[in-house]
């Protein structure tokens, strides 16, 4: 049986002025998956993700969330979500605990804050000042926000931009943690690698529409399925015996390497087997797989940074 | 309602974290009055004039600072708050608009009561002049008189569109008002025209309302100063309610 939707959004249109941000989206998002909307800067995912919140009023489409509209019933659904904004800031001499229990008091659920500060490494800087915090330590404490009631759905929008790579894996394996406790998220973000460690499904979203959804291994087989085998031998013979492959097209490069490319998932399985039975002498094996961000250039026809 | 204590608190204790806001709002307005009064009233022989102004406008002009001050830096919070998105991450909770925007109110008026009581404990201990005034009155006076300044300070904090500006554009709305308040230049000796606008003016209202209950008149001689502080708090409020921005 397939999981309940949490999130429903039909037809979602929003412009500003004359600039069109979100352009006809529609998605489904499950209880219990990591949903990433993926695209650049400036594609339409913080506005998509706004509406969804019910921070932001969209022009035209329908958007319902555990059930409920996000804007006429607003004030229920922040009582069951968590949200953490981009680039969001707080009072600059407000402490990390001040916070904490001023979030815990707006809300008829809450778990306990110590704990929760605890979870996230934050206990040592429960007098801190936020101005005092670093980028990693104010983005978990936004995390603990979105955390304090307990939610069933939580929404994380450019969590780790800015972040270095060890804070990054740190807020990764939180994210790991909160689906654990069997929590829905919602996120977005502009790195590739993060969606496709991170994201059990994920929508690319580009000039304001979707472009497709599916798992990123889903999207990966279905737009790029091409696999390439990079090797190095002395063996001459090598080019026409592993070209008799089904479906490997084989060709060599300048430095000598022979290079293998193929659709079929058992690729690298043909490959292997056919240097055993021919003993064939590799001094060097490389493989390349494509990754999301191929995906992407292939969907959008520009990279992801550009 | 909800949160709107906690808020509040919270904003008095971030507010009193910032030495130089403290000392700005509280210390200063207190050693003006304490200071001028003593050097204007302190002399052996003051005329007529010089007298009048001590005895009233002194005190006037200084809880009209702490009022206009009160604003000012309303203004600036607010401005900063929404560059930098605290409002917009407050407003994703389940805090109510509205008692955002009141708890920066509360702990503006607070801090405008402790500078009034500030003032009157200077004033009882080094002023010149006796002072016979009802304070409970004059604090009440001095409260409808911030409230509806504050209510025009939303809304220049509502159109100006950074916090750089906030500052600014506060200052050039609001000491212009000052001047033609009343409290320099009698408002029946101005040209015909700058009556008209000074009539317009909240802080012509307030001036009249203070410096009135200051000399012991009562609330009914300024039902009109009333009246048109409530005006001007409506017709500010319904506006900056239509065009204020969280973002």
């Amino acid at each position: 049986m397939p999981a309940q939707p949490v999130i429903q959004v039909a037809g979602l249109r929003k412009r500003y002025g004359s600039t069109v941000a979100v352009d006809d989206v529609s998605f489904e998002v499950y209880d219990g998956e990591i949903f990433g909307l993926i695209g650049p800067n400036g594609a339409g995912k913080t506005t998509t993700m706004e509406c969804v919140e019910g921070v932001r009023k969209s022009d035209s489409g329908r958007i319902s969330v555990l059930g409920l509209d996000p804007i006429k019933d607003v004030y229920a659904l922040q009582q069951r979500v968590g949200v953490q904004l981009q680039e969001a800031h707080l009072q600059k001499r407000i402490k990390v605990r001040e916070a904490v229990e001023l979030w815990a008091s707006l809300y008829r659920t809450k778990v306990d804050h110590e704990k929760l500060l605890g979870q996230l490494g934050l206990q040592d800087k429960r007098h801190a000042w936020f101005m005092t915090l670093s980028g990693g330590q104010k983005q978990r404490l936004f995390i603990a926000l979105a955390l304090i009631n307990d939610p069933e759905l939580v929404f994380l929008d450019e969590l780790t931009t800015g972040l270095d790579p060890q804070a990054r894996h740190a807020i990764w394996d939180l994210i790991r943690g909160i689906r654990a406790r069997g929590k829905t998220i919602f996120l977005t973000t502009h790195l590739m690698e993060e969606a496709e460690r991170l994201c059990d499904r994920v929508a690319i979203i580009d000039h304001g529409r979707i472009v497709d959804i599916n798992s990123p291994s889903g999207l990966i087989r279905r737009h790029c399925p091409e696999r390439t085998v990079i090797l190095t031998t002395d063996d001459a013979t090598a080019e026409a015996t592993l070209g008799a492959l089904a479906g490997a097209r084989v060709s060599r490069d300048d430095t000598g390497s022979v290079i293998v490319r193929g659709d079929a998932a058992d690729l690298m399985t043909g490959v292997i087997q056919c240097l055993a039975d021919h003993r064939i002498r590799v001094t060097d094996f490389q493989t390349v797989v494509p990754t999301l961000e191929d995906v992407f250039l292939k969907l959008t026809g520009h990279t992801i940074r550009s | 309602m909800h949160g709107l204590w906690n808020l509040t608190w919270l904003e008095i204790k971030i507010f009193a974290r910032e030495p130089l806001g403290f000392i700005g709002t509280i210390v200063i307005p207190v050693i003006m009055f304490v200071v001028m009064g003593r050097a204007l009233g302190g002399r052996a022989d003051p005329s007529e004039r010089l007298q009048a102004f001590v005895s009233a406008d002194l005190p006037v002009f200084a809880v009209m600072l702490i009022a206009l001050n009160a604003v000012l830096s309303l203004v600036t919070i607010i401005a900063i708050y929404r560059e930098s998105g605290i409002l917009k991450r407050l407003r994703a909770t389940p805090l109510r608009p509205h008692t955002i925007l009141t708890a920066h109110v509360l702990v503006k008026l607070i801090f405008t009561s402790i500078t009034l009581a500030l003032l009157a404990a200077a004033g009882r201990r080094f002023y010149p002049v006796a002072l016979d005034v009802s304070w409970f009155s004059f604090a009440a006076a001095l409260i409808v008189s911030s409230v509806s300044i504050m209510s025009l300070g939303f809304l220049v904090a509502s159109l100006v569109p950074t916090a750089r500006f906030a500052q600014p554009v506060g200052t050039l709305v609001l000491y212009p008002m000052l001047g033609m308040s009343g409290l320099f230049v009698a408002i029946d000796s101005m040209p015909p025209a700058m009556q008209a606008v000074a009539h317009v003016l909240p802080l012509t209202y307030a001036v009249s309302l203070l410096r009135g209950i200051w000399l012991g008149e009562g609330w009914l001689a300024h039902g009109w100063d009333v009246a048109g502080l409530m005006v001007v708090f409506t017709v500010c409020t319904a506006l900056s309610s239509r065009v204020f921005r969280w973002e």
